[in-house]
């Protein structure tokens, strides 16, 4: 009986760990939420498929090309298809995630899985590397906050779109960039991260001028991530690797 | 529902495919090679970069200057002062330089 409210208070302390840890993202992306919904409008979008594109979609990228491709006259699986090339990183984001969230129930990362965008991950491989485990009260904590500001933003932006001040002259629309330069400076500890970042920045410049826009991300993430897997294993990873095979192999 | 909502389904469906299906495929193996272990620990390091590659490329020096004076607060404090630090010199830049 004295049980369930302990419980209860350690879940909040967690959530409110995590929704401390995303405070400054959900200020980031704010001008973005916000000029999405007001860009969705301004394509033919009602306000309420802005917001529904939000809430179901949430991932601001993609989000982004989509509208920008309602505007012309392109056919809807080459849109569906966009977001896709967009979103393919999530692959990348979800095979790792797997990992971290083995003591989750099913439903649990179903859920997690739907608040999985690009700042959920970066938290999540920190709390990883600093050897703590992912709870779900923590990851909600982070996800569900943002993902609610986000809806909202979309909703602002949709209904008062024509009143956005300056954004270039407050810096708004540079800040998603400096925010992702300060993420990628907190993984530099992790084995052959200068030669990735070399490799992804070349390979993403390069698909931007020859490729495009969306393909580039995919492209870019691609060759850091073979990079990575081409280099040689260390000795006690082969090792490892090959005498637990052995061990699954012989029962099997 | 009109076309457009539609089309956002699907988009939305596809999405959460990418943040499923990952996991999805790495579960059916028992163990995971070395090679695929250090492709994943690279996913970071990877995909942030190319995040920031096209405005790396194409940024004004105002913008060039906040990513590094970010990228500096970045090997040292937390988030916060990456924010505030790039987008003090940021604000500041595009005043000054334009």
């Amino acid at each position: 009986m004295s049980v369930a409210p302990f419980a209860r208070r350690a879940f909040a302390s967690q959530f409110w760990r995590g929704t401390r840890r995303g405070i400054p993202v959900i200020v980031a992306s704010a001008p973005f939420g916000v000029l999405f919904g007001a860009l969705a409008v301004q394509n033919g979008f009602t306000v309420g498929e802005a917001v529904m594109m939000s809430a179901t979609v949430f991932a601001g990228a993609s989000q982004m090309v989509g509208i920008e491709l309602f505007g012309k006259a392109i056919p809807a699986w080459m849109i569906v298809l966009s977001v896709f090339a967009v979103n393919f990183r999530h692959v990348l984001y979800s095979a790792s995630f797997g990992r971290r969230t083995g003591h989750w129930s099913a439903w649990q990362r179903a859920l997690g899985f739907f608040f999985l965008a690009d700042p959920q991950y970066a938290e999540t491989e920190r709390m990883a590397e600093a050897g703590e485990t992912i709870g779900f009260a923590w990851y909600l904590g982070i996800g569900l906050p943002m993902y609610l500001v986000w809806v909202l933003d979309a909703w602002l932006g949709a209904l008062f779109g024509r009143l956005i001040p300056d954004t270039h002259a407050l810096g708004l629309d540079f800040l998603l960039p400096i925010y992702f330069v300060g993420l990628l400076m907190g993984f530099r500890k992790r084995p052959l991260w200068l030669p990735v970042v070399i490799a992804s920045g070349a390979a993403a410049m390069v698909a931007h001028v020859y490729v495009g826009s969306p393909w580039h991300v995919s492209i870019g993430a691609l060759a850091g991530v073979l990079l990575a897997a081409a280099m040689p294993v260390g000795e006690e990873a082969r090792t490892a690797y090959a005498a637990e095979r052995e061990g699954t192999g012989g029962r099997s | 529902m009109s076309e457009i909502g539609w089309i956002v389904l699907a988009a939305a469906v596809m999405t959460y495919l990418t943040r499923a299906g990952g996991h999805l495929v790495l579960s059916r193996f028992r163990r995971i090679h070395p090679r695929v272990e250090a492709g994943l620990n690279a996913v970071p390091a990877a995909v942030f970069t190319t995040l920031v590659a096209p405005a790396a490329m194409n940024a004004t020096p105002a913008e060039a200057l906040a990513l590094v004076v970010a990228a500096l607060l970045g090997l040292r404090g937390g988030m916060f002062s990456v924010f505030l630090g790039g987008g003090l010199v940021l604000i500041a830049g595009r005043y000054l330089l334009g």
